[in-house]
């Protein structure tokens, strides 16, 4: 019964091997994966990725883009992101986890171990006794350029 | 002689044909003749050598600590492993050595189990081949079978005519290869979107993902903290119970898992399976799907069906939108575990000293790779005030629909889900590097990172070889926590499949080694 549905399927298929492999120019940028049956498009750049929003995720991600090529895989990202629009979610609690029915698991509140700080420290490349030491940040010199160059113009 | 898999080994230990010593060095010598396979970035000789040690008091006392005391196994290298240095495969973490054990590596040790290594990976574990990590990719042993080169009408000695060598699929590629070769008769991967089900496939293993909240992820170097889990690869699915009969159980150190008793894990072998109903996801069947494939994964339907099993299709509505909320949930939640990556406490660390930020953007240009700095990005977009709600709580709406299709199918009285794991048999290696990581991640992980979302268990079980003579592997899906029921089921297919032994006789000094069926698995591996 079942088999027979799925050999309709297997009839229906185009033939040959995977249909992703498709020769990829190394100049040319990544393609896009194509989800089953939807037509694997290469998605147009939105222009959602601004210059100030590159700087913007730079600074909050503490990593940089390093070019034109990781801009471009991050437009392919949203634009195959963007697909979950298709979906009706109305009256749909989002779901944080799986085991959302189970109540979390506490222990008591017991100091069952620590007093390790020589132990951690030793994994650090720059440290002052107990200390891990981070160079200054930024704060100060920086936002006083910006403000004095806002000023300027 | 001794056995392939752990009934066999285990009985020989015991009886003292061979002692645990012996048995580590055999696969010590196994992993230097395959060391061209590079699926140890870290190889414990010593370590190894001195738990065998400890091992053997054991046996001579007639007191082995259980079925793995004196077994060699291997760990994925996202584990911590005290005083063993633990890289993720990344530039991040190199020198990195942990203070503690991974509650699973703690478990296999308390049980007497001999590390031999910890496995090569793509780099911090994303990725579907094992090829992106920082100390290269991982080899298929596949590549050098008598299988697979005859086909190829190819000599089967070790690594010559070598530029068309396989991979193993990934990310825990590297636990694969090392369980493939026989370099141990067990290995931890994780499994994130399938990354132990993926490589287990195409390597010709048994790969077990266990329901989210079975298996502690204390001391897992954590991808997406609501998906990952420890996984298990072994050669046969009697050996996959044992490790994760030792595994699972609460742990205090993970308030993710759950506190239920666990139930032991001998499974019993199924002789009737009239009542058992195997539900065929008809989503699954996409047309990228290689026919091979499909034709076994049609095969193994009729012969459920044959013994009387009721096999029927079912639906999974929101197969399709899977792929994209995966990417969605895992970049977001990779974004929020990178950042505790600053060079500060500990990992790698930049020059620069100008500022804190110059120095945390420096040092994570210089310790991530390409794949994860833009999973990182693509994560903290999705993150943005402005985004939230349109990606990521949708996305975790989504989640929920998809985690509800399978709740919908299990209740409607199907015991197991059978689809395939991979699209296709392992690929060349100059083949898959045609796609970029994220590509082939969004491509191969299509049958495997729903389960994920589900917090479901599944197993990749190995099914027959391909015409080129390369394994191929299909998936059971069950129930949450029923753990047991799955691998009960995957042994009885096993059975019948009778999946070859890899013949790497290339490797060998004694060419007749040439294994048979399971049972009389005995392997000459002189030196």
């Amino acid at each position: 019964m079942w088999a027979r549905t799925v050999r309709l399927g297997l009839r229906a298929r185009l033939g040959g091997c995977r249909g992703f492999t498709f020769k990829v120019d190394p100049q040319e940028a990544e393609q896009a994966p194509s989800v089953t049956h939807a037509s694997g498009l290469a998605p147009q750049g939105t222009g959602q990725v601004t210059a100030e929003l590159i700087e913007h995720l730079e600074r909050l991600a503490l990593v940089d883009f390093g070019g034109r090529e990781a801009v471009a895989r991050l437009e392919k990202a949203i634009a195959f992101a963007d697909r979950l629009r298709g979906v009706d979610t109305d009256g749909v609690e989002p779901m944080e986890s799986v085991l959302e029915d189970r109540c979390l698991y506490l222990r008591s509140d017991n100091v069952t171990e620590g007093n390790c700080a020589e132990e951690l420290l030793q994994n650090s490349h720059r440290v002052v006794e107990e200390y891990f030491v981070a160079p200054p940040g930024m704060c100060y010199p920086e936002w006083l350029n910006k403000v004095t160059r806002e000023l300027g113009n | 002689t001794i056995g392939t898999t752990l009934k066999p080994v285990s009985a020989g230990l015991k009886q003292g044909q061979i002692t645990p010593t012996e048995l580590c060095q055999k696969c010590l010598s196994m992993i230097k003749k395959t060391k061209f396979l590079n699926a140890y970035i870290t190889v414990t000789e010593e370590e190894a050598l001195k738990q065998a040690e400890e091992s053997e008091k054991r046996y001579a006392k007639g007191q082995p600590l259980g079925d793995l005391d004196g077994i060699p196994v291997a760990i994925k290298d996202n584990f911590s492993t005290s005083a063993i240095e633990t890289t993720c495969g990344s530039n991040m973490l190199k020198g990195y050595v942990p203070p503690y054990n991974a509650t699973v590596v703690q478990k296999l040790f308390d049980q007497g189990a001999l590390l031999m290594g910890k496995t090569n990976l793509d780099e911090f574990a994303m990725g579907s081949g094992s090829t992106d990590g920082v100390f290269g990719p991982v080899k298929n042993p596949w590549s050098y079978s008598k299988q697979y080169r005859e086909k190829r009408k190819q000599k089967p000695h070790g690594e010559n005519e070598d530029s068309d060598w396989l991979i193993t699929g990934g990310s825990s590629g590297g636990s694969a290869a090392a369980v493939s070769a026989f370099t141990c008769f067990a290995a931890l991967g994780s499994d994130t979107g399938g990354s132990t089900r993926n490589p287990a496939a195409q390597c010709g293993l048994v790969g077990v993902k266990p329901s989210y909240g079975l298996v502690s992820r204390h001391g897992l170097i954590p991808l997406v903290n609501s998906m990952d889990v420890p996984g298990i690869l072994t050669r046969c699915v009697d050996d996959a119970a044992v490790v994760l009969g030792v595994l699972a159980g609460h742990d205090p150190k993970d308030s993710t898992t759950i506190q239920d008793p666990v139930k032991p894990f001998l499974l019993p072998s199924l002789t009737d399976v009239s009542k058992l109903c195997i539900g065929i996801p008809k989503e699954y069947l996409v047309p990228e799907l290689s026919s091979e494939v499909q034709s076994l994964w049609t095969k193994a339907a009729d012969l459920f069906e044959s013994r009387g099993a009721k096999v029927i299709e079912v639906s999974l509505p929101h197969t399709s939108y899977s792929i994209v909320c995966y990417h969605v949930l895992c970049t977001s939640e990779v974004a929020s575990n990178m950042a505790r990556f600053d060079g500060l406490e500990y990992g790698h660390r930049c020059d620069i000293d100008v500022s804190t930020e110059a120095m945390y953007a420096a040092t994570r240009r210089e310790g991530f790779n390409d794949v994860v700095r833009g999973r990182i990005l693509s994560g903290n977009f999705f993150l943005l005030k402005e985004n939230y709600e349109t990606y990521f709580i949708k996305a975790q709406k989504v989640r929920r629909l998809i985690a509800n299709d399978f709740v919908n199918v299990f209740n409607s009285g199907v015991d197991v889900l059978l689809t395939p794991t991979t699209l296709s048999e392992a690929v060349p290696y100059l083949e898959f590097i045609k796609e970029d990581n994220r590509t082939r991640s969004a491509q191969d992980d299509i049958f495997t990172q729903a389960v994920n979302m589900a917090g479901l268990p599944a197993i990749s079980v190995p099914m027959a070889l391909s015409n080129q003579g390369l394994p191929i592997g299909l998936q059971f899906i069950g129930r949450a926590f029923c753990d047991q029921q799955l691998l009960t089921v995957a042994k009885w297919f096993e059975k019948q499949v009778q999946f070859p032994v890899i013949q790497l006789q290339g490797l060998m000094d004694d060419c007749s080694a040439i294994f048979e069926n399971e049972k009389l698995a005995s392997v000459s591996l002189k030196h």
